[in-house]
């Protein structure tokens, strides 16, 4: 039984439909990358499984449940770290832990959350503020966050996206391998193919908006680990990239002939979306 | 090069405010000789308050006090009612922040009072309260209040909704979310308006003590012009001004110490 799944969902704001009919459906331990165009509606689509917002028609089911709000066993990751500024790295994943693990010794809850600072690689800057924090170091203690409530699901909404290119290879790399070992079922979202390539099980891409959808799913099976360095010479990858990007571009034109919009910006260019 | 930016900052930190007050002392001293007879030069303000400020906690009588006794007196006076401000405006600002229904029935009441003067609530506190004292406390609260109600509720509605969405993500409870992020956050803006809110409560204190004529910094002034001791009004003014600068300057580095954090 698949452990997330998307039937149908639409969702609007106002009078403009963000999503139409996106159907979705994760098997337990996959790992799923949805690509698309900024703004197009993917952290929509996120809100939508982890919660935050409920769609219009169709449903969001978690296990075949309907899903009525935010749950731990749903763990996420948002887009601009969200951690809160006046707590240390440390308390920043102490306050989920805090929450989830109410019944636990505040010394396990202590080394429970020592434990995941350490797995990011953040033990020595534990007990710094955000705003002492990189970019880089602050996407870790968020995802440390999210992976210390030991979540069934980790929904993470384009974790990368604020970061340098050096940064967020660093922690593609990070995430390849955090992924591994966790074993848990992950969906990301982004706007980076390649990002989508290396850490996927299975790649889907979310046409343009408005009235965004899923396209058509792509198999990943490049063997894990995967190694960016060597990534680029299998053919596998290129033919994924090729087919991935033509059908975003493509969904793009249709869009654009039928709305006879001005072009925008293409792919791993930010550009503002409608926050939920 | 760098010796003589030194010297530079110290005429800058020094020297000008002197060159201002210079200039003041000069107009003043103008004003007084050639058409306010009855304004007190310098030198004779000086004179004439030099016993109050080289002894400013003595005790004479119960009219008759040290500047800084004076001065003692309205500050706890004002401690009290800005404290009362404090505890009844941040709440009342977390409630207009949070809640719609309390914006929309509450806010025009707050837009109403809010400018009234305190030389209109004094006499309303006096037919509440029967008795000065705390119809005083009770003018400093109400018209100190409203920056603490104004900025609290901005920072309430200025709590990032990424922050609102890590507590609905989390599922903290609705007084958890409360305590935990939409405080911290609006913490900043609050000590902004405690800060506003001490400006206006020292400012009332004259205003306070002037119509019920209890002993302070303003009740001396008011006395010593009815005693035609003009020199005092103006070391009650002059009083009055610093100490006002120095709690602003207090909260300042309060205010500051949380913006940072």
């Amino acid at each position: 039984m698949p452990i997330l799944e998307l039937d149908n969902a639409c969702k609007s704001f106002g009078s403009t439909k963000v999503l139409a009919n996106v159907s979705l459906s994760v098997e337990p331990g996959e790992f799923v990358a949805i690509v698309g165009f900024s703004g197009a509606g993917k952290s929509t689509l996120m809100s939508l499984l982890s919660g935050l917002a409920m769609p219009d028609t169709g449903a969001a089911l978690y296990k075949g449940k309907h899903i009525t709000g935010p749950g731990p066993e749903r763990g996420v990751v948002f887009q601009n770290y969200s951690l809160l500024p006046w707590l240390t790295a440390f308390e920043n994943v102490r306050l989920s832990v805090d929450q989830v693990f109410k019944a636990w010794s505040l010394q396990k809850r202590n080394d429970h959350v020592e434990r995941y600072l350490n797995m990011v690689g953040l033990s020595h800057a534990r007990d710094r503020r955000p705003a002492q924090l990189s970019g880089g170091m602050r996407q870790r203690v968020a995802l440390a966050r999210a992976l210390a409530t030991e979540p069934e699901v980790l929904l993470m909404d384009e974790p990368l996206g604020a970061l340098d290119a050096l940064t967020r290879a660093t922690l593609q790399d990070e995430l390849e391998r955090i992924s591994r070992l966790a074993g848990k079922t992950i969906v990301l979202v982004t706007n980076d193919v390649d990002e989508a390539i290396l850490l996927a099980d299975r790649i889907i891409p979310l046409s343009a908006g408005p009235s965004a959808t899923l396209g058509p799913a792509t198999e990943v099976s490049i063997a894990r680990p995967r190694d960016r360095k060597r990534l680029n010479h299998e053919p596998l990858f290129r033919h994924i990239r090729v087919s991935v990007v033509e059908y975003l571009l493509d969904t793009k034109r249709t869009k654009q002939a039928a709305t006879k919009r001005p072009p925008k910006s293409g792919l791993l260019v930010p550009a503002m979306e409608p926050s939920v | 090069m760098s010796q003589k930016s030194v010297w530079e900052k110290r005429i800058g930190l020094f020297l000008m405010p002197l060159l201002g007050a210079g200039v003041v002392l000069l107009v003043w001293t103008l004003t007084a000789a050639v058409f306010a007879d009855n304004l007190p030069s310098p030198m004779k303000t000086w004179e004439t308050s030099r016993l109050y400020i080289l002894e400013p906690f003595e005790k004479r009588g119960e009219l008759d006090q040290g500047i800084l006794r004076f001065t003692w007196y309205s500050l706890e006076r004002v401690a009290k009612g800005y404290s009362i401000a404090i505890l009844l405006g941040a709440p009342l600002g977390f409630l207009l922040g949070m809640s719609p229904l309390f914006r929309g029935s509450f806010d025009p009441i707050v837009q109403i009072l809010r400018p009234v003067s305190p030389l209109a609530w004094l006499p309303l506190g006096l037919v509440i309260f029967q008795k000065p004292e705390p119809a005083g406390i009770f003018t400093i609260a109400m018209c100190s209040m409203w920056p603490t109600v104004m900025n609290t509720a901005l920072g309430v509605r200025s709590v990032p909704q990424d922050y609102l969405n890590v507590a609905r993500a989390l599922k903290l409870s609705r007084p958890k979310t409360l305590l935990k992020v939409m405080l911290p956050s609006a913490l900043p803006y609050m000590f902004t308006g405690f800060r506003l809110s001490l400006g206006i409560a020292w400012l009332v204190i004259v205003a306070a003590e002037m119509l019920t004529g209890a002993p302070g910094v303003g009740g001396f002034l008011w006395q010593e012009y009815n005693a035609l001791i003009y020199e005092h009004i103006i070391l009650c003014i002059l009083t009055i001004g610093l100490v006002g600068f120095a709690l602003d300057r207090l909260m300042g580095l309060v205010e500051q110490r949380f913006r940072t954090a």
